[in-house]
């Protein structure tokens, strides 16, 4: 139901005037996030300046049955922060402190607006390591990656969001604010709630706070690009690094189309030449990093790759690896609409995903820039088309499902770190299967029974 | 051959613009971290995103050019920090201009106080450099014969709203003469020539720095350049560009052409960032003028900043035997940095120079808030840049700070004023020109 004027009072007694936006010109902006081709007019947008403020919010919401759309930087890639219709929208950005860094315990704790790379920063500045370091990290929240459990470059050998999540403070629809887990590294008191929350989209709870964990800085680490004149080449180098037990932190891949743009982009001297090319780091202890290195530079010339370049200095590999995170939006510079996928496989099957991918262009005469994160198996063809060309956009979503239906075939998932959403709301009923589709039902309308949180996304209830 | 004609303008500006512009925002966001307005609010609408999503809108029909879109566009600071920062490409400063001409062609902003400014100064003034330089006397005589100190003196600015005063107290010192008066039609090259250039003498740099114009005329002939500085120049049309004044910009852009004819020069010299990243543009300004457009081609290849030409050409080291040593600063033009793209240069023209030590400022390409006329007509947002810009400066400790644009030299000189800082700010040629005369 659209938004009475009763309803915006109320919520500016919460928040106070200056954190609601009303007027249309407000609004448009927070219409659409990352993904591409869609747009809904929320009725309001709210600025949350603390929990207590999302519990009032929450508890409002409920007495009148409104739809509450969370949202961070809105940089999610499967329409997890896009509005529905007349929703407010509770933005969490100006919730950026960070609370305190544990050097004892090496932890961190920080509101959830806090972006990503302020997050790497502080920890680098404590001379300690945050690991996940998704391609948005510069603007990115941390409130947006735990509910997305967003990957990034290093997941091949640190993983992903989740594995740094220590601790939650969780609103939940009713208004109560809830604290889940804590500092010790064991804690097997309850079920692992946290977990739920972790990957939630925004759907189970707000998330206030996150108690983040934090590692050793690795001691040395050492970056190189290797380049492939055929893509099987470049995935029978990755599968055999794997197969000599390297396990390295980056084992990024980018084919000719996203190689152009990027360094368009970028100019940083990318070799132009080349169908596929790796970006490889290994890192950890400097005997160990050298060894390695050394090893993958073999394996690489091993497998016909026509240069392989170590970077000189950190500058040099902090550069390709900002370039590689530039990828995704460096290919809207060839079309004027991108879709990206994130279908992911396990390993051992990626060389023959990425043949079928290219096969799928070329059945429905698509163009298609592919890069993904090769070490863990996550993919994200990239369409290049033009949202205005219907014709186009029907191939493309017929291009989609196939690609799906192969991912599943081959033992993957329909998404690897972007999640549900809207975009792929519609294929998990059956990638889930009817018994997991019931618990999740179920465990949402425990947590929310009024259906508030989210409505409408990732699944109906 | 000076034609005034121009396009009659109808339509949107933004509905008439190539879709495909508009589309190449994929929404990404990572643009929002660099933008000094985002940064401020945290407010999606004042930021690229959030400004192009704005633009769609009314190119969609989904908005009209209202009030408030036109002031968000004038909200925006036109640095193009976002260009930089954008990977996908967007052409933000073209989306800006072409979304300021909606506002103004949909004069919504429209009030008596606003058109008479706007008449006054874009559509009089700077149309035509000869008034300019006639209040430019007017201002220099109320200066020298000790008018301004005396009403300064006589505390009767008090009477004045509290805005007026600030305004008096921006009021830039105009050099005792401007570029005509000091600059001769050609400068020979000193020693062989080897290049024929023209010298854009720009308009406010004209009034207030006529002497780092005649330090730039200098630094190209000590660098074999054989220098045409006609007496009257007209304006670039920069200023009405950022300010949706199309049709003016193209006419102004047409007298530059005929002016210079590219082709007689090896390269057309400005050493205002803020000019140079407008002069770069003419053939899109003019893309649809078939008469002019292919000399604007031509033009766009030849337009240089001083910094960029002296890196091409291989900029002659002083050797400033008798210079002292001194700790110098750089902040970034946005129009350099962003708009040109030129990072590098200024530095390695600053390092050529003996004796000098350059210290890095931090976030040295972020707006000092000047921006064109920003901080005129947005004081709160050009003075919380301002200070932030000052804090960076003083946690350098350093004494000189260069910059390439007239534009930031006089809002970080207001600045130190302000805060009674002892700071020397200087456009990098200067410092080149001085070492030049060092080194004798
Ligand atoms: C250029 C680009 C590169 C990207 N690269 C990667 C990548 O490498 N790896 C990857 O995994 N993803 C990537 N993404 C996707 C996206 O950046 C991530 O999903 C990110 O975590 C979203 O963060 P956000 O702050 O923008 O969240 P939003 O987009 O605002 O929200 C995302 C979801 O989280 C929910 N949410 C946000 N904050 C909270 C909160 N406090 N409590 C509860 N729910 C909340 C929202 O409701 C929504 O469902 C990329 C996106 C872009 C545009
Ligand atoms: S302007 Fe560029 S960086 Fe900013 S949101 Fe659009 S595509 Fe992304
Ligand atoms: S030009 Fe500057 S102020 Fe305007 S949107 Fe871009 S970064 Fe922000």
């Amino acid at each position: 139901m659209a938004l009475a004027s009763q309803d915006i009072e109320r919520l500016t007694a919460i928040v106070g005037s200056l954190n609601v936006l009303t007027k249309k010109e407000d609004l448009i902006p927070y219409a659409f996030d990352g993904t591409a081709a869609m747009l809904q007019m929320p009725g309001c947008v709210v600025f949350a300046e603390n929990a207590d403020h999302i519990a009032a919010i929450l508890k409002f919401a409920q007495e009148r049955d409104l739809a509450i759309v969370t949202r961070g930087s809105g940089t999610g890639l499967s329409g997890g922060s896009l509005p529905t219709k007349d929703c407010v929208v509770l933005c969490t950005v100006k919730m950026d402190r960070i609370l305190e860094i544990d050097r004892a315990n090496l932890t961190m704790l920080v509101e959830p607006g806090v972006t990503t790379l302020a997050i790497a920063d502080a920890a680098s500045a404590a001379s300690l390591f945050y690991p996940p370091d998704p391609g948005s990290m510069k603007i990115s929240t941390i409130g947006g990656n735990v509910a997305e459990n967003s990957g990034g470059l290093r997941g091949l050998k640190y993983g992903v969001t989740r594995n740094y999540v220590m601790g939650l403070e969780v609103v939940l629809a009713n208004g109560d604010i809830m604290w889940l887990g804590n500092k010790c590294v064991k804690d097997v008191a309850g079920y692992s709630l946290k977990d739920i929350f972790v990957g939630s989209e925004g759907t189970l709870g707000v998330i206030t706070k996150v108690l983040l964990r934090l590692i050793p800085k690795p001691r040395a680490k050492r970056t190189m690009v290797a380049t492939f004149s055929q893509m099987d080449h470049a995935a029978e180098a990755v599968s055999a690094i794997i197969a000599a037990q390297i396990i390295p932190c980056t084992l990024e891949f980018l084919d000719r189309t996203t190689i152009h743009c990027v360094e368009d982009y970028a100019k940083i001297g990318l070799p132009l030449d080349c169908e596929a090319l790796l970006l490889m780091e290994t890192d950890g202890h400097p005997a160990v990093v050298a060894e390695e290195a050394g090893q993958m530079e073999a394996i690489c010339r091993a497998q016909h790759a026509m240069e392989v370049r170590v970077a000189q200095t950190d500058a040099d590999a902090a550069k390709l690896a900002s370039a590689r995170r530039s990828a995704f939006s460096a290919l809207a510079r060839v079309a004027p609409t991108t879709i990206l996928e994130d279908a992911t496989v396990p390993r051992s099957e990626l060389a023959k995903m990425i043949r079928f991918v290219e096969q799928i262009a070329k059945k429905y005469s698509l163009r298609i820039g592919t890069f993904g994160h090769m070490g863990d198996g996550n993919l994200h063809p990239t369409f290049l088309t033009d949202e205005r060309n219907h014709d186009e956009m029907h191939r493309v979503e017929t291009a989609f499902k196939e690609i799906f239906a192969e991912a599943i075939r081959l033992g993957g998932t329909i998404t690897g770190e972007h999640g549900i959403g809207m975009a792929k709301k519609s294929f998990l009923p059956s990638f889930a299967g009817e018994a997991q589709m019931r618990v999740l039902r179920e465990l949402r309308k425990v947590l929310d029974p009024r259906g508030v949180l989210n409505p409408g996304k990732m699944f109906d209830v | 051959m000076t034609t005034t004609k121009t396009k009659p303008e109808s339509g949107s500006h933004l509905k008439n613009l190539d879709y495909s512009v508009l589309q190449q925002c994929m929404h990404c966001g990572l643009c929002l971290p660099t933008c000094p307005t985002y940064d401020a609010t945290k407010i999606e609408r004042n930021s690229p995103r959030g400004r192009i999503s704005l633009m769609r809108a009314i190119a969609d029909g989904r908005l009209e050019a209202t009030p408030t879109f036109a002031d968000e566009m004038y909200f925006c600071l036109g640095c193009l920090a976002c260009m930089t920062a954008c990977p996908a490409g967007v052409n933000y400063a073209e989306l800006f201009e072409h979304a300021r001409a909606e506002a103004e062609q949909s004069g919504v902003l429209n009030s008596p106080k606003r058109t008479l400014i706007r008449q006054f100064t874009l559509r009089w003034l700077f149309m035509d450099l000869r008034r300019l330089r006639l209040i430019g006397y007017g201002m220099r005589l109320y200066q020298r014969i000790g008018l301004q100190a005396l009403i300064r003196k006589s505390g009767i600015l008090k009477l004045f709203p509290k805005r007026l005063q600030e305004l008096e107290s921006m009021t830039p010192t105009i050099q005792p003469k401007f570029s005509a008066e000091l600059i001769d039609a050609i400068t020979p090259a000193a020693g062989q020539k080897k290049y024929r250039v023209a010298m854009l003498t720009g308009c406010a740099q004209d009034l207030i720095f006529s002497d780092v114009n005649l330090d730039t005329v200098e630094v190209l002939a000590r660098n074999g350049c054989e220098v045409v500085t006609p007496r009257l120049q007209h304006c670039c049309g920069s200023l009405h560009a950022h300010n949706g004044e199309w049709a003016m910009a193209q006419g102004l852009a047409r007298k530059q052409l005929d002016q210079f004819p590219p082709d007689a020069y090896d390269a057309i010299i400005t050493n205002a960032a803020g000019c140079g990243s407008h002069l770069k543009h003419y053939e899109k300004l003019l893309h649809d003028d078939p008469a002019y457009v292919e000399r604007a081609r031509a033009w766009d290849h030849k337009v240089k900043d001083i910094h960029e030409w002296l890196a091409e050409i291989g900029v002659k080291p002083p050797t400033g035997r008798s210079l002292p040593a001194q700790n110098v600063t750089y902040h970034e033009a946005c129009h350099l940095c962003h708009g040109q793209k030129i990072t590098s240069q200024p530095r390695a023209i600053l390092n050529a120079i003996p004796n000098l030590n350059l210290t890095e400022l931090p976030e040295s390409m972020w707006c000092c808030g000047s921006a064109g006329i920003y901080n005129i007509i947005q004081p709160e947002m050009a003075n919380e840049l301002l200070d932030r810009k000052l804090k960076h400066i003083k946690s350098t400790q350093v004494p000189i700070v260069a910059t390439g644009n007239p534009g930031c030299l006089l809002q970080i000189v207001n600045g130190a004023k302000k805060e009674g800082l002892p700071l020397r700010v200087v456009h990098p040629i200067t410092l080149l020109a001085e070492a030049y005369r060092a080194s004798k």
